[in-house]
């Protein structure tokens, strides 16, 4: 190696982007070369008094705010002056109005427990995909995971490999929505992660259908006693695909 | 469903606030570096951050960082008054400079005087742009080779010979400081 090659990759050395092989040569050649090995020792030099000192600038609270203003907000939740007017209707209004306050009131209630389900089921994927517990039984084999949950849950929640079909089984894992415990059935698809979500199916559930919440899709139906709700960063067209698939691959008597 | 569409707007709304404006800090220090003006670097900062949010949906990967410079680079070129500032294609670039070795016609060992936050600043800001750029994207941004030769698009190369030289340049000026301050 030429001190001029060594002196380019002695760069590459001190920011970490040699690979083992030249680093040895380079490391050979600075051994043998005290100009080199000096170039070295000044670089390491100029790095660290960089490092000494705090470059980074804080950006001024004016543009940030600014930027922030600018931003489109996240939709902000039904204000609660919303449910006062509607508590106003119903107690100074006549029955009739007061009927309507009622069934309005008996959506919006709906609507806030479908909005907090969507968030538990958004933190609960965000949570399964941080931390270091995607699943708690980790296995492809779908007659490994089924009878995993059994006894850590009321319910049977159906498995079924999908890999034919470009879902990957990953595994089972217990998880808590609304402060239930429930099933969680993880599928891969490519690089993403398909969080299916598995509880008894109960009347205040909320109709089925495709949300979306910061970025993520959840797809939600119920059948045969089970309330399925499927989250993940796929495209929803991709979700309704991963919820087709697995309700017909379950049906198949195989799979009982 | 009525509404799906504001859904979907505030969904992308709301990933691209988690994901960008954390590293607001760090975009606006590049600008500054970039620019050399505080008013200029505001401008373009809330510019790159809108730009941004319009084409959320190009963006692919787990870092979001690279993107946000890329993006502000080109937000930085336009903005760029060709009476303030020369063309990249002006400035002395590679051949110009010399590599590390050769600017070494200090005495060997010489240290360098710790200096504050902004006479460092000063000094790297003192560099042509195309040293500059590569400097601060390495030393303040942290960013791998790769990732800087994909936002300034030029070969890894390049990339390797801008830091070389531009490190060269800045230990002269730092040790020329030196040399000033004790020599009065």
């Amino acid at each position: 190696m030429t001190c001029e090659d060594a002196d380019l990759l002695l760069h590459a050395l001190v920011d970490g982007e040699l690979d083992a092989g030249h680093a040895r040569e380079v490391e050979r050649h600075l051994a043998s070369c005290p100009r080199c090995a000096a170039a070295l020792a000044e670089l390491r030099a100029l790095r660290s008094a960089l490092q000494d000192v705090p470059l980074r600038r804080e950006a001024p609270a004016a543009l940030r705010s600014r930027i922030e203003a600018a931003l489109p907000q996240p939709r902000s939740r039904p204000a609660p002056t919303d449910r006062r007017t509607l508590l106003k209707g119903f107690a100074f209004g006549s029955v009739f109005s007061g009927a309507i306050a009622a069934t309005a009131l008996v959506l919006l209630v709906r609507s806030d427990r479908g909005q907090r389900m969507h968030g538990d089921l958004v933190s609960a994927h965000l949570r399964s995909l941080q931390g270091t517990r995607l699943t708690d039984v980790e296995t492809s084999d779908r007659h490994t995971v089924k009878p995993w949950f059994n006894g850590r849950l009321d319910l049977a929640p159906p498995v079924v490999d999908l890999t034919a079909k470009g879902f990957t089984l990953l595994g089972g894992r217990l998880d808590y929505l609304d402060g239930k415990p429930v099933a969680a059935i993880v599928y891969k698809r490519r690089r993403h992660v398909v969080n299916l979500f598995v509880e008894p199916s109960s009347a205040a559930d909320t109709s089925p259908g495709v949300s979306t919440l910061q970025g993520f899709n959840i797809r939600h139906w119920s059948d045969g006693g089970l309330a399925f709700w499927a989250v993940s960063d796929i495209a929803a067209d991709e979700l309704a695909e991963f919820a087709s698939v697995f309700d017909a691959a379950r049906r198949t008597p195989e799979a009982a | 469903m009525q509404g799906r569409r504001d859904d979907d707007d505030s969904g992308t709304a709301g990933r691209f606030r988690a994901l960008a404006l954390p590293h607001l800090d760090e975009v606006y220090t590049l600008a500054r570096h970039l620019l050399r003006d505080a008013a200029d670097a505001d401008d373009a900062t809330q510019d790159c951050f809108l730009r941004a949010l319009r084409h959320f949906e190009t963006f692919r990967g787990d870092d979001i960082r690279p993107w946000l410079f890329a993006i502000l680079r080109n937000v930085c070129r336009g903005a760029r008054q060709p009476s303030r500032e020369v063309g990249v294609a002006d400035e002395p670039t590679d051949d110009a400079a010399p590599l590390w070795s050769d600017a070494r016609e200090t005495p060997e060992g010489e240290m360098l005087r710790r200096r504050d936050a902004d006479a460092v600043r000063a000094l790297v800001d003192a560099l042509p742009l195309a040293f500059r750029e590569v400097i601060v994207l390495r030393e303040i941004n942290d960013l791998s080779y790769r990732e800087i030769a994909e936002i300034v698009g030029v070969p890894v190369g390049t990339v390797m010979s801008r830091l070389a030289r531009g490190r060269a340049l800045l230990r002269t000026a730092w040790l020329g400081a030196d040399q000033k301050e004790q020599t009065p």
